[in-house]
């Protein structure tokens, strides 16, 4: 059940490089990481590549496909045929370090940028007291690897690189929302999604939701709820007048 | 020589759950810290664990609290834990858990809105916090997003090679030997850098990586383990290596990857190709006062856990590996050499989705296997060391001064075996412990020592050797015939002449891996830090293959053909490790720690 | 302090060389790698949308045979000046009669479907090609999304949506309306009765499905929990938000193809065929 696959592997490094052909024996059930990692054993020792669990938890093997982002360790053989060439390359809308390694410490700078989450005190017991379906929505964004597929895939930033200055990308637009629905944060970001972190920048065409590996709804769940809650701080008199009188529960 | 320093007072190795919970308790006692990791931030082997954290909080049940957690995990080690870290895990587990929930964690709740909690092997009560079937993403982002909030330095993709000892405390050459800091490579340039530290805090998880199935990823090389041996740290307990009764098994290229124990927790149930429920066949004495005798006891259990015993597919995970591999041997095995793991006749695709989603993914993604209508197809899988160093269970430190461990990397704790669950609240409990002495340590310190010039450029000439070697072997497959080597000889049944024939092995690995040479240059080279891995491997399988061929009997994680069953000698009795001056390891025999009576008299109560 | 301590930060940026040229991406002439037909979805949709809109234009300027009895043709309804065929609704004022009485309710369809989160990201997509496709480069230099007038207007969107279900509530009035015979009688029911029908429940479904609605009826709040009647509305818009996309696409063809069918019957091209 093994036959021999023609590959394309972007190598090279910030200076320059290209696509390099290769023919690589694949086996059953085997995914793109799976041959990849042949290559790296027999026939290109240092072709660098990043990867860790290979069970599709951490996040790591991210790359394009085929001109799709994926992560490698779940991208499977058999949805190419034989004769297919694969085309594999770094994500790119990261500064490459090298072959299929990108620098992806922008990610890690938006991460520290986010308002550290806020809880309210403990019930008198020690406890947190909270709902199933009050924290449902939140453990949904939680599911995020950071393989930063999305973030990859975001024209804001995959086609303009001056927006990474004023743009936190999917990733973080959810961590947003994650930290706005949550039943225990008291602090209010709504402010800070729109000025400091580019809300306004997206405008849903939902790339990040079709690439997400864990399925997690970006756009739906997180992005435009977190737009719609802006509206409510920002762009809409009745509420706005409503939650300076009082006669809504500003939560 | 081209090298960027830095000074911290605590130097945390490993990102993963205790070493990120011990960085942020060093940061918040005043001390200045970082992390080094060879990943990405919060890509630890932590975010695999799937099904919980064990504390006994008594949200389900009343009647749980640390005393029956404390047994459960003596009784799942057949009693070689360290008492004293068995006692504080399960004295201190339950804060632990909670103060997750301060940094942002969203376990999933009870109808009280406490946190839920579920069942797991060898747990007595429903115990284990969860979040669906992917706790150890929710614990490692949790403690990563602390560590953030707190401004912790983090040196990702950064691999420690060695840890610097000298006169510590700024004494001069008199003063005591100890800690003085770390050395390590950016994977990213292949740059080097040293920390200067007091206190370095080992939190580098475990060795799976030297075995062939394993569901431990790349990282599992062993290096902590190996760095404290090196310092003149001890190991204790390394002959104890959990097999987790339930990977993967097919496609090949999966092979090893872990299906939760959830799964049986949950209701799934181990059937061989006759479909027969074999668990019930390979109850051992030790547990069957607790286990259950019938399929419909079984079955009662999940809905009422006071009148029924717990069905034997939630025994301890040895136990539940011992008999998959014999039910395998015996004929009676999957196509794959598996046996059928099966949720889908027992429980609604409701459920399981919603219970088991990774493992859902998982299997529709990889095996195209469908778990809510299928069974699944699941063997053996190198999954945890019980081994590892050996440190005072109160502060985690190692025999040498400001060397501290903590988590898998640690030893003691979970005797001959752990027990699911319990690795996430041991990360937390003791992590927490690591950092806190670790920075007290540190804080004491008044002067500082400088790193020695020549140790440090003894350091970065090992690293770059195998450049400097032409025409030598590729390490990948050095790589491949360690891990064959330890599949096939120090696996999950052992004997003295397939160990004696590792130990030549072993040997003859290490004069290859002293050939070694790489292709390429410094950037990003995945041949040059597997190289550079291959050291820390064959110590740490030497480590195991020696006290595993020293200690005849079976116990726990370690089951000897020749000597199949336990011996009373041998349950008072710990193997430790430490390095020779040829590069070896040398065992001694050390007295198990005698547990006070107070404690003893848990054991006296009835199952 | 950042996690990534020394990374980028301060004097030296280990892993990439002290003071070397900036960071760059890997070079990669190709737009796109894709090998799939990744043109086909925004060509369907410029297709789709022009032709409605090029029909809807030539309807809503046509100013004539929109009006069949009992059924008027939902482009013109509220139908609010007296130059109005039929009677349907309250003649609110007399306009020029070159304007086409659509043009003045235009505004309210026109409203929710433009500033409509599912639409935005159609016509992003397929007509302003930001991006064409996941991961296919976009034509343009620059990019401020939302961020300034006039698209920061999109934020309106939730009054687009109460005007949308004022609208709602007419056309299943004019559904209502529909249940006459030719004479005005009570109590009968046609094709077109069923026409309008549909298509007043699809709209609805459409107003209710957006994302504006689902924010309203329960996604502000963060306690479900205390407000259990809130989360199931949420709950249940939710279910329908799933299918925002279908419901817009289903409602737009209906809501052509019921007044196309007015316009069949108002130019006696047809009868209208009657159940009882």
């Amino acid at each position: 059940m093994s036959y021999d696959a023609t590959f394309r592997v972007w190598r090279g490094d910030a200076s320059g490089g290209g696509l390099q052909t290769y023919t690589v024996a694949v086996n059953e059930g085997e995914v793109v990481l799976d041959v990849i990692h042949r290559l790296q054993a027999t026939q290109a020792g240092d072709l660098a590549v990043r990867w860790n669990c290979k069970a599709g938890k951490c996040g790591s093997c991210s790359a394009e496909v085929n001109g799709r982002p994926r992560l490698m360790c779940m991208t499977r053989m058999s949805t190419f045929g034989e004769a297919e060439t694969v085309t594999v390359t770094p994500l790119r809308t990261f500064p490459v370090v090298r072959d299929l390694v990108t620098d992806v410490s922008y990610n890690y700078e938006q991460a520290a940028r986010i308002p550290a989450f806020a809880p309210r005190p403990r019930d008198k017991d020690g406890n947190h007291r909270m709902q199933q379906i009050d924290v449902e929505r939140s453990q949904e964004f939680r599911k995020c690897i950071e393989c930063w597929l999305c973030q990859d895939t975001c024209h804001v930033i995959r086609d303009h690189e001056e927006n990474k200055a004023v743009f936190s990308g999917p990733r973080f637009l959810i961590r947003l929302a994650e930290l706005d629905m949550h039943p225990l944060d008291v602090t209010d970001r709504r402010n800070a999604a729109q000025e400091k972190f580019g809300l306004g920048y997206c405008n849903i065409t939902k790339c990040c939701s079709e690439v997400c590996p864990e399925g997690i709804h970006l756009t739906d769940n997180g992005i435009i709820p977190l737009k719609e809650r802006v509206v409510d701080r920002r762009y809409d008199p009745l509420t706005w007048l409503g939650s300076k009188i009082g006669r809504r529960p500003k939560d | 020589m081209e090298l960027e320093r830095h000074e911290y007072d605590v130097v945390v190795v490993g990102a993963g759950g205790a070493g990120l919970r011990a960085a942020i308790e060093a940061q918040e006692s005043g001390a200045r810290t970082a992390v080094v990791c060879k990943s990405l931030l919060g890509k630890a082997h932590t975010v695999m664990a799937e099904g919980g954290i064990a504390a006994s909080m008594a949200n389900l049940y009343p009647e749980d609290n640390w005393r029956v957690h404390f047994r459960d995990t003596m009784r799942g080690g057949k009693m070689l834990n360290h008492w004293r870290m068995a006692q504080l895990h399960a004295q201190e587990a339950p804060d632990r858990v909670r103060e997750l929930e301060d940094w942002g964690a969203l376990f999933d709740r009870t109808p009280d809105g406490l946190i839920s909690q579920r069942d797991f092997g060898g747990h007595r009560f429903a115990r284990l916090a969860h979040v669906g079937d992917r706790t150890g993403l929710e614990l490692i982002r949790t403690l990563q997003q602390r560590t953030v909030a707190l401004g912790i330095d983090v040196y990702m993709e950064c691999t420690v090679t060695r840890l610097l000892t000298g006169p510590a405390g700024g004494g001069g050459a008199g003063g005591e030997q100890g800690i003085t800091g770390a050395f390590g490579y950016w994977r990213e340039s292949g740059r080097f850098v040293a920390w200067q530290a007091p206190s370095v805090v080992l939190a580098t998880g475990g060795i799976g990586k030297s075995y062939k199935v394993t569901s431990n990823s790349w990282e599992y090389t062993g290096d902590g383990h190996s760095l404290a041996l090196q310092a003149g740290a001890t190991l204790v307990n390394m002959e104890f290596v959990q097999f987790h009764p339930t990977g993967m098994v097919w496609p090949p290229s999966v092979r090893g990857i872990l299906v939760t124990e959830s799964v049986r927790g949950d209701g799934g149930i181990l059937k061989n190709s006759a479909g027969n429920r074999f668990m019930f066949d390979y109850i051992p004495d030790f547990f069957r006062k607790e286990t259950a005798e019938t399929e419909d006891e079984a079955d009662r259990w999940y809905e009422d856990k006071k009148n029924n015993r717990r069905p034997p597919e939630l025994l301890p995970r040895d136990e539940v590996a011992r008999a998959i591999n014999s039910e395998v041997k015996a004929g009676r095995g999957t196509p794959h050499g598996g046996v059928f793991l099966d949720i889908a006749s027992r429980r609604t695709p409701e459920y399981i989705r919603k219970r088991l989603p990774s493992m859902y993914h998982q299997f529709k993604e990889l095996a195209e296997v469908d778990i809510t209508a299928e069974a699944m197809e699941v063997g053996p899988t190198c999954h945890y060391v019980m081994g590892g160093v050996e440190v005072d269970p109160d502060t985690e430190a190692a025999r040498v001064p400001g060397l501290f461990a903590a988590g898998e990397v640690a030893g003691g704790m979970h005797g001959s075996n752990r027990l699911g669950g319990n690795s996430l609240s041991d990360l937390l409990v003791f992590g927490r412990r690591a950092g806190l002495a670790a920075a007290e340590h540190a804080l004491r310190r008044i002067g500082r020592t400088e790193l020695a010039d020549d140790a440090l450029a003894d350091a970065a000439r090992a690293a770059l050797a195998p450049f400097e070697r032409e025409g030598g072997e590729n390490p990948y497959t050095v790589q491949q015939d360690l891990q064959q080597t330890m599949h096939d000889l120090v696996g999950i049944i052992r004997t003295a002449p397939e160990m004696e024939q590792a130990l030549e092995r072993i040997a003859a690995l290490k004069v290859r891996v002293a050939n070694l040479s790489v292709e390429g240059h410094r950037q990003y080279n995945p041949g040059w830090h597997l190289a550079l891995d291959l050291p820390h491997m064959l110590i740490v399988s030497e480590a195991i293959a020696r006290a595993a061929l020293e200690r005849q009997e079976s116990r726990g994680g370690h089951t000897r053909d020749d000597f199949p069953a336990t011996d009373s000698e041998w349950a008072r009795t710990n193997l430790v490790c430490s390095r020779t001056a040829d590069g070896g390891v040398a065992l001694t025999r050390q007295p198990l720690p005698q547990m006070p009576a107070e404690l003893a008299e848990i054991f006296e109560e009835s199952a | 302090m950042t996690t990534t301590a020394p990374r980028g930060t301060g004097a030296v940026t280990p892993g990439r060389g002290s003071g070397g040229p900036a960071p760059r991406r890997a070079t990669i002439p190709a737009r796109t790698l894709r090998t799939d037909r990744w043109w086909l979805q925004p060509l369907l949709t410029v297709v789709a949308l022009l032709l409605f809109i090029v029909y809807a234009t030539f309807r809503a300027f046509q100013n004539a045979h929109y009006f069949a009895e009992p059924y008027i043709s939902p482009f013109y309804s509220p139908c609010i000046t007296t130059a109005c065929e039929g009677d349907t609704f309250p003649e609110l004022f007399t306009g020029p009669t070159w304007i086409s009485p659509a043009l003045y309710i235009l505004i309210f369809p026109l409203g929710i479907r433009l500033t409509c989160y599912y639409y935005r990201k159609a016509y992003y997509r397929s007509f302003w090609l930001s991006p064409p496709a996941c991961a296919v480069a976009e034509p343009h230099r620059r990019y401020t999304g939302e961020t300034r007038l006039p698209l920061l207007g999109q934020n309106i969107h939730r009054y687009a949506l109460y005007a949308a279900l004022v609208i709602n509530v007419i056309l299943f009035y004019d559904a209502v309306l529909a249940f006459r015979d030719e004479t005005g009688e009570w109590g009968h029911m046609g094709l077109g009765t069923l026409i309008l029908l549909v298509n007043a429940v699809l709209l609805f479904l459409y107003s209710v499905s957006c994302h504006s609605c689902r924010h309203i009826v329960g996604g502000r709040i963060n306690s479900f929990s205390r407000h259990p009647l809130r989360y199931k509305a949420w709950t249940q818009v939710s279910r329908l938000n799933a299918r925002h996309m279908q419901w817009a696409w289903a409602s737009l063809f209906s809501v052509a193809f019921a007044d196309f069918y007015v316009f069949l019957l108002a130019t006696d091209t047809i009868n209208d065929l009657r159940f009882f």
